[in-house]
């Protein structure tokens, strides 16, 4: 599915490698302490970290060297998910093309989607007449309906309330149906909630995924003193 | 890539017109032959001058500044707004309003004449000074006021605590720091004047080398000449400006002046003297002008009204070529660049492009293109600057997200950025609309009478000594670059989802 061979990437003089795969269709969380390249390795697959070594496959094409629009996968950033000054149908219809008066069967589509995250009725509004929960659903019904195999999750729900967090991964994951969902935390607890395995991040180096159970019980060595301070 | 290629193409095409005149400029006056006493006199008061204005202007602005800095009065952000519009208020209205005041028929010569005072004459090199000092003190002002209120408040608090001499301790490192750059950025403003001193210099004593440029032209028809001063003028605006780059900090347009450092030293009486002088200083000659314009409204020549239209043209042509020049070179390389324009004058730069363009036209029928042309490099450092940070926080707070989403070339401007930069779009146009409208300058080497811009018509007033009429035509020109400036600044506000 999502394949790293020798791969690394390299934003100003910071690199993280990674040589490992990402299985089917699940929900895999990405961990570790801050600074240590969680945030450069998703980017990476993205597009906007330019990679240095190695290879990047998804479902077997070599995204190595594409440009991040050509790249079958889509993001949910950390912020900046919306652009202010568009309505919610505008940020939502960029899914699907770079028009700010979609057509009909676009709207059709985009209300939809809306609905599936409960946002029905709200898309003539502007992101600052929203919630901050109903933002993030703004930006979750865009990533959906990007329709790409791999959905990237920069932490995108971290100013939520933890409640409302929660609720939102919940979604993300029950909607994320059938992609493969890469999501970065620092809360080992959201690993627990919704991750089938998880990538431990220490400083330069992705290390493979492991099953979450294995990961949370016994931690790979690299990962030992992360924990001790959590 | 298309992208580049277009920032490319800008940056190219604003270096062609400020190297090609300079070259010829240099080609033309290269060898100095026709320098005379009167040109070494015109350089010697250019800096003179100079010297004088920023001295006072500044000198005068570190107790009116101090006096904000430290008191909360009804009006005062009124006043410190006011203090920002010398910018855009076009140098002939202000001249005016200043001969309104001090001139010879002006309202203090009313005043102090039956009490047997000497009279008063704004003519000259004090006059000159004194509107340098008008223009530049609003100016000084702001510089040394951010300076103020960026020490912090709880250093005034350890200072009152000790008892300790805020002045010697907090003060005097600021002022150390801020005041040689504030006069730096005056000086060369100051050595580059050419309306003020057209208007009220002149003669033996008040020539500056700008106004000798155009002298050489007028009066002299010698264009080798006015190269050869193109030249002086030229070195000592790129050496002023290279110092002045040096020592110059704060933000020529600086926010955030709204706030009052609470402190327990001083004088309310004096500080209250300083700001209500410097209020009447700077709002004096503008009431004067009202009072003496209204009753001409009326009967202003038409000739006025299509200067009028012709100076509007000009202003919007500015904008929008000035915004079209912008948004590609928003980059810090960009800024750079066009900070070479700056020290460059308007006068330089119309004698080169006279030199360039008189083989093939008559430089009377491009006056118009060619005052645009000049305006726009006048104004894009200042546009630039304000852009620059809008595009760059644009470029990383949704360049990955338009990205992400196949937004590419214009469409990624379109939907993504230009909607971000609004304000500082609508801002900048207004500057440059207001600054075009009142500049007075390249239009007088090329243009014919009675063919010219609004300014330049209130200045042929001004030599028939129709005084109604010039302060009549004040009135208008200042109102449309009051009312460009709002419409654009406005139009960047209104709606804006930030």
């Amino acid at each position: 599915m999502l394949t790293f061979e020798g791969a690394v990437f390299q934003q100003g003089s910071f690199i993280v490698s990674a040589d490992f795969a990402v299985s089917e269709g699940g929900v895999t969380a990405v961990i570790g302490p801050s600074g240590a390249g969680k945030s450069t390795l998703l980017h990476g697959v993205a597009g906007f970290v330019p990679q240095v070594a190695g290879r990047t496959r998804v479902q077997g094409r070599d995204v190595t060297r594409a440009a991040p629009q050509h790249r079958p996968v889509s993001m949910l950033f950390q912020d900046n998910n919306l652009f202010p000054h568009l309505t919610v149908m505008q940020n939502v219809a960029l899914a699907l093309g770079p028009r700010l008066r979609p057509a009909r069967d676009v709207r059709d589509r985009v209300e939809e989607m809306l609905d599936h995250v409960g946002l029905s009725g709200l898309s003539d509004r502007k992101p600052a007449g929203l919630s901050g929960g109903q933002q993030s659903r703004v930006a979750l019904a865009r990533a959906l309906l990007q329709d790409r195999p791999v959905v990237l999750m920069d932490e995108p729900f971290s100013a939520l309330g933890p409640a409302l967090k929660d609720e939102m991964l919940d979604l993300s994951v029950s909607l994320a149906q059938g992609r493969t969902v890469v999501m970065i935390t620092h809360d080992p607890a959201d690993a627990g909630r919704i991750a089938d395995a998880v990538i431990g991040v220490v400083p330069g180096r992705a290390l493979p995924p492991v099953p979450t159970q294995t990961f949370l019980t016994d931690p790979p060595d690299e990962m030992r003193d992360y924990f001790s301070l959590l | 890539m298309a992208q580049r290629a277009v920032s490319v193409i800008a940056a190219l095409f604003v270096a062609g017109l400020v190297v090609g005149p300079v070259a010829a400029v240099l080609w033309r006056g290269g060898g100095f032959t026709a320098l005379s006493t009167a040109d070494l006199d015109a350089l010697q008061f250019t800096v003179w001058q100079a010297f004088w204005s920023a001295a006072i202007s500044v000198g005068l602005a570190v107790p009116v500044a101090r006096a904000l800095a430290r008191r909360q009065f009804w009006g005062r952000g009124a006043l410190i707004s006011i203090m920002g519009a010398p910018f855009i208020l076009p140098v002939v209205v202000a001249v005016l309003g200043l001969i309104s005041v001090f001139g010879g028929r002006g309202f203090l010569n009313a005043v102090l004449g039956p009490l047997g005072l000497p009279r008063l004459d704004v003519y000259g090199a004090h006059g000159v000074i004194l509107a340098h000092v008008f223009f530049n003190l609003p100016l000084a002002v702001r510089l040394i006021l951010q300076g103020w209120l960026a020490i912090p408040s709880e250093r005034f608090q350890v200072a009152a605590s000790l008892g300790a001499p805020v002045f010697w301790l907090l003060e005097w490192p600021m002022l150390k720091r801020i005041v040689p750059g504030a006069f730096a950025v005056i000086f060369v403003i100051c050595l580059g004047s050419f309306a003020v001193a057209l208007t009220l210099g002149g003669g033996p004593r008040a020539t500056t080398v700008e106004l000798a440029i155009y002298q050489a032209f007028k009066f002299d028809f010698d264009l080798s000449k006015a190269a050869s001063l193109a030249v002086v003028q030229l070195a000592l605006g790129l050496g002023a400006g290279l110092v002045a780059l040096f020592l110059a900090r704060g933000d020529m347009l600086g926010a955030g002046l709204d706030r009052v450092v609470r402190r327990w030293d001083g004088s309310r009486v004096m500080d209250a003297m300083w700001i209500g002088a410097a209020a009447l200083f700077l709002l004096a000659p503008l009431c004067a002008l009202v009072i003496a314009g209204v009753p001409g409204l009326g009967d202003l020549p038409g000739s006025i009204w299509a200067a009028t239209g012709r100076s509007v043209a000009i202003s919007l042509g500015a904008v929008v070529l000035t915004m079209m020049l912008a948004l590609p070179l928003a980059t810090r390389a960009g800024e750079a660049a066009s900070l070479l324009g700056i020290s460059v004058s308007g006068l330089v730069l119309g004698t080169g492009l006279f030199i360039l363009l008189q083989p093939y036209v008559r430089p009377s029928s491009v006056a118009l293109p060619v005052t645009l042309l000049v305006n726009v490099l006048m104004s894009l450092p200042f546009v630039l600057r304000i852009l620059r940070t809008g595009v760059e926080g644009a470029k990383a707070d949704y360049g990955r997200l338009g990205a992400s989403l196949g937004l590419r070339g214009w469409a990624l401007w379109r939907i993504a950025y230009l909607p971000r930069l609004r304000r500082p779009m609508g801002f900048s146009a207004g500057l440059t609309a207001a600054l075009a409208m009142g500049d007075l300058g390249v239009i007088t080497l090329f243009s014919r009478p009675g063919q010219g811009t609004l300014p330049l018509a209130m200045y042929e007033l001004m030599g028939r000594y129709q005084m109604g009429a010039a302060y009549a035509a004040a009135l208008v020109l200042v109102a449309v670059s009051l009312a460009l400036f709002w419409v654009f600044d406005r139009g960047g506000r209104v709606n804006a989802d930030v």
